[in-house]
């Protein structure tokens, strides 16, 4: 009786975390006509293919979608860089610098993002980076990267300081141990920190806005919202089939990055 | 084969990357090098229905092929954050050249120097074809004590009602003109009776209500805001309360508007309207398109002209393009705004948007004035917009935002009198602006 249950409830999960797309994708596919229907339907009762079409013919959607998808894996990849070796050394070596820097980086979270934007966009203009994909890189890598720390140094503390200690006795060195003793197990840790950045920097849109002016380097965000008009009015049709678009190649990054996750997660189960 | 896998993730990102910069490398504030070629100007352009983004592509074509040495990059932006994009851009001194946006943003950017002064600047058929009433929506302070002009008008939005025709017949009421409308007195009637059978008689979508009261509050002759030289203060009189308390009648004393639709933005209530559970739409001239688009087949509707009051006066604002004062190239993106907005364009513009041309003679052209999907109403309309009086007070978009939005909103729901919304209104405003008029 209790294994139904569960399976009851599990599905109702399932359904409960599915409904945004396929609401996506059943507001896709009907017309103005239907959308504006007192009585919403489900499962479209005219299924047209013109949304699609029409997102694709006014908006460059893949050409956006790879700068954003270019974007978020640099930024990923520069924020596990960065954060990495700055999060040991933030959880290892305590002292007052090191608990300074860990409350200046709580601090940093305090700030309304809307206040350094022009001073940001200044700056990446000086360096000459505005309007490219190198320089929303930067912001979003600056923008991600404290809270990536935060969550690292977690993962760093849990790996015991006594089995760097026991590498040291058997003779390996710092550098040693740290690969083959500490990298694994906080590869879980790496994995769920790279979805952080992967996540935020592709859902990303203030900064983009300011950095990127040119429609030929826009990211997906910028345009989308190209569907929306005054008033919250907003063209239902195409902005549904371009955001179900959207969601694809998110969906196959998870969908790679996932058994990783969780067999990262074992490793470090076993292991921890 | 991880390192090799990580090693060409690399490089394709790298890659990848680096032609996103090169993509961009060409294209910097002010376009082009004159030395090496055509003059390039960035066209910021809000145009989002799919009509209206076709007829400001086309233009920009037209344009980039009869100029060869002027060529117009056509960039869109997006009314939800084109102020902060614009802020930006300014404040880093890299705007566009050409600018769409709405007269009430142009008045800060103005005062602080961002937008170039079109005073004498174009030309006299533009000038004169544009009546006077639409340029006061974009004459501002320049921050140095004088006035300039800093945008051109092009569109305007007059607020109608959108009918279900079927249920005005069977009511048997008078079908307005624009010669001869209804006043307030007749449209609160005629609202109460079509309010039968489970249908009432009106939808006010008043999510965002302040613009929408203080534009049609000048039928009574309501300014909401007294002018003392330079400094702005707060007013709800007689005159002022007149359109609060006659919308609030039809909610809570006569009944005939549907307080479920209070929390609605402008186009939520239309399912309901074809549905037939609502008889009669308050709305700018532009949902008559979502109408048509959406409205099942059979389903008769029809454009009443705007209400008389005291008077059939509105505010209006106008969406305006722009030169940036920083642009490189000045002269060139007059040029360009003359052309784009001449009034054979400035009537392709309007159809696409289903707004009002400020252009008179596009105002005359025959797709202007057909009585097919109300345009001869719609039209006409543009006769009684005004200046609104708001677009002159320095402090309204707060005023707007932390003040009246959430009073007007509290009045609307029935949370607090007309005493208690009009002393907020003015106590809690006049404390915001008076740190604008210092």
């Amino acid at each position: 009786m209790r294994r139904p249950l569960q399976y009851l409830a599990l599905l109702g999960y399932v359904i409960f975390l599915a409904f945004p797309i396929v609401w996506l994708l059943s507001t896709a596919l009907k017309s103005s006509r239907e959308m504006a229907s007192l009585v919403p339907t489900w499962i479209p009762r005219h299924p047209i293919l013109s949304n699609f079409a029409d997102a694709f013919s006014e908006q460059d959607l893949v050409g956006s979608a790879l700068r954003s998808l270019a974007v978020a894996v640099a930024c990923s990849v520069l924020t596990i860089v960065i954060a990495l070796p700055a999060s040991y050394a933030m959880a290892r070596h305590r002292s007052l610098i090191s608990r300074f820097a860990v409350g200046w980086v709580l601090v940093s979270q305090v700030f309304p993002f809307i206040l350094i934007i022009i001073p940001l966009f200044m700056v990446l203009r000086s360096l000459g980076l505005v309007n490219t994909l190198p320089g929303l890189t930067v912001v979003h890598v600056t923008f991600v990267l404290p809270f990536a720390l935060w969550m690292l140094q977690g993962y760093v503390r849990a790996v015991p300081r006594e089995l760097e200690e026991a590498a040291a006795v058997d003779g390996a060195g710092r550098i040693r141990s740290l690969v083959k003793i500490v990298a694994p197990l906080l590869a879980p840790g790496v994995v769920a920190t790279a979805l952080f950045a992967f996540i935020s920097s592709w859902n990303e849109f203030l900064f983009a806005l300011v950095v990127l002016k040119d429609p030929d380097v826009a990211t997906l965000p910028l345009t989308l919202v190209k569907f929306t008009g005054a008033e919250g009015v907003v063209r239902l049709g195409p902005l549904a089939a371009a955001s179900l678009l959207a969601t694809i190649p998110s969906l196959v990054f998870f969908a790679i990055i996932q058994r990783r996750l969780r067999s990262g997660l074992m490793a470090g189960a076993v292991k921890g | 084969m991880r390192t090799r896998t990580a090693l060409a993730v690399a490089a394709v990102m790298t890659a990848a990357l680096t032609a996103g910069c090169s993509s961009a490398g060409g294209t910097g504030a002010g376009g082009g090098d004159q030395a090496s070629g055509p003059v390039s100007l960035k066209f910021l352009s809000l145009a989002w229905q799919k009509e209206s983004i076709a007829a400001n592509k086309q233009l920009v074509d037209e344009w980039n092929k009869a100029n060869p040495d002027t060529q117009v990059e056509y960039v869109q932006g997006s009314w939800d954050n084109v102020n902060d994009q614009l802020v930006t851009s300014f404040e880093g001194g890299d705007p566009p050249d050409v600018i769409h946006d709405d007269s009430p943003a142009l008045a800060g950017f103005a005062s602080r120097g961002y937008l170039m002064d079109l005073t004498g600047k174009l030309p006299a058929e533009l000038k004169s074809d544009i009546p006077q009433p639409a340029w006061d929506t974009v004459t501002f302070a320049d921050g140095k004590g004088g006035q300039g002009v800093y945008g051109v008008p092009f569109l305007q939005e007059s607020q109608v009602i959108i009918a279900n025709k079927k249920l005005l017949d069977a009511a048997k009421v008078r079908i307005p003109t624009p010669e001869a409308p209804w006043t307030w007195d007749e449209y609160a009637e005629i609202s109460k009776k079509l309010t039968k059978d489970g249908v009432f008689g009106v939808a006010w979508p008043l999510k965002a209500p302040v613009n929408k009261v203080l534009n049609l509050g000048l039928n009574f002759g309501g300014t909401f805001f007294t002018t003392d030289g330079t400094k702005a203060t707060v007013k709800v009189g007689p005159e002022e309360r007149e359109v609060l308390q006659r919308i609030h009648d039809q909610l809570y004393k006569d009944k005939s508007a549907d307080p479920s639709a209070l929390g609605m933005g402008t186009a939520d209530p239309l399912p309901g309207f074809y549905a037939g559970k609502y008889a009669m739409l308050p709305a700018g001239v532009y949902l008559r398109q979502q109408v048509v688009e959406q409205a099942p087949p059979g389903f008769e509707w029809i454009t009443i002209p705007p209400l008389k009051g005291t008077t059939s006066e509105q505010g209006a604002t106008s969406q305006t393009l722009s030169v940036a004062a920083d642009s490189a190239y000045p002269d060139q993106a007059t040029k360009f705004i003359a052309f784009f907005l001449n009034s054979t364009n400035q009537a392709k513009l309007a159809k696409g948007d289903w707004l009002l041309p400020t252009s008179m003679k596009a105002a005359s052209d025959p797709s202007m004035t057909t009585t097919e999907n109300g345009w001869d109403v719609a039209t006409a309309s543009a006769k009684d917009l005004v200046v609104a009086p708001y677009l002159r007070v320095n402090g309204f978009d707060e005023w707007k935002s932390k003040v009246a939005t959430p009073t007007l909103q509290q009045y609307f729901a029935d949370k607090i009198t007309l005493d208690q919304a009009a002393e907020t209104l003015v106590a809690e405003g006049n404390k915001v602006l008076e740190r604008y008029n210092k």
